[in-house]
């Protein structure tokens, strides 16, 4: 996508002075963890720019940034590796889970944990 | 195909949604999130903080000469002193436009971005077209944006860092003598404080 589709893309959004800023929910608890982690201290913005930057530089990356949370999630989840916080086998795993549990949770009730039928 | 559950299976998670719960889960486990406070993170943002505080700060510093002097000071504590304090503990530039420069904004490294002052970066801040081309092109990107800009305006690009993010002053648009800050204010648009754009012309408010 050009420059000008983006630009055109934003402006059909209503990208204006009130637009909305996340496109779904999980894009906003992302955001939100790396200002909290960033708050205790677990990194500075200088180690989360270079992240960030080296998730954004991947080959593969779509040029109309649509997949910009993405790499955001990626970027925080090496630098919680790195900082031997978890792994990504362990985030893995407890995704799974948590799909399972989803899917085992009926309709209008909460999505917990415990509901994951596998997990033990 | 069975059917060995009475219930509908409608509570489905995508894999990102999961992802970010599990990092959520065991960020919270360790004690590093406080559940309760990433949902104030996230209130505070789709709510409270957007281009509108950078519209005040502009304002303010159109019409108040003490509050103008201190944001090309100290733009750090003059925009804390209105409580827009980035949660980030970034520093703050203001950068101000003259008939004979025009400044634009851009990270070339990922997407840093004046969160406290203009809220989340727009699509096209963050996509590779335009931070590759703004710094190289600078005019080729403006006219993107429809912004042409007399060739005896020069143009500045100030590229940010995880430390220090910038916030252009546009020009006081002409024919806005005596308006309020808040008229003024109104007349700021997101793009002008990235400078890829002007304020508005009064008539176009």
């Amino acid at each position: 996508m050009s420059l000008r589709d983006l630009i055109a893309h934003s402006q059909g959004l209503g990208e204006g002075i009130d637009a909305p800023v996340f496109a779904e929910p999980w894009q906003a608890e992302a955001f939100a963890m790396v200002l909290a982690l960033h708050n205790q201290g677990l990194f500075d913005w200088d180690e989360w720019a270079q992240a960030l930057s080296t998730e954004l530089k991947r080959p593969g990356a779509l040029d109309d940034g649509s997949d910009y949370y993405h790499h955001w999630v990626a970027a925080l989840e090496s630098l919680v590796a790195a900082k031997k916080v978890t792994s990504s086998a362990d985030i893995d795993d407890l995704a799974a889970s948590w799909q399972r549990a989803a899917h085992a949770t009926p309709h209008g009730q909460p999505i917990r944990l415990e509901n994951d039928p596998e997990r033990f | 195909m069975s059917h060995d559950h009475d219930h509908h299976h409608d509570n489905e998670l995508d894999p990102m949604a999961a992802r970010v719960r599990a990092l959520e889960t065991i960020l919270t486990e360790k004690g590093l999130v406080d559940p309760e406070a990433i949902g104030v993170i996230v209130e505070t943002y789709e709510t409270k903080i957007g281009p509108r505080n950078g519209a005040k700060v502009v304002a303010k510093a159109w019409v108040d000469p003490e509050f103008n002097a201190w944001l090309r000071r100290d733009a750090t504590s003059a925009i804390a002193s209105l409580s827009y304090t980035g949660r980030q503990g970034e520093h703050m530039q203001a950068v101000f436009n003259t008939p004979d420069t025009h400044n634009l904004v851009v990270c070339t490294l990922c997407s840093c971005y004046p969160w406290s002052v203009l809220g989340l970066p727009p699509v096209w801040y963050k996509s590779p077209p335009y931070r590759s081309r703004a710094v190289i092109d600078p005019r080729g990107v403006l006219a993107e944006f429809d912004l042409v800009l007399p060739d005896t305006t020069s143009i500045r690009v100030w590229d940010s860092t995880a430390e220090l993010r910038y916030l252009i002053i546009p020009l006081r648009p002409e024919g806005t003598e005596g308006w309020s800050e808040e008229q003024l204010a109104a007349l700021v648009t997101r793009d002008s404080m990235i400078g890829t754009g002007l304020a508005c012309a009064p008539e176009a408010a």
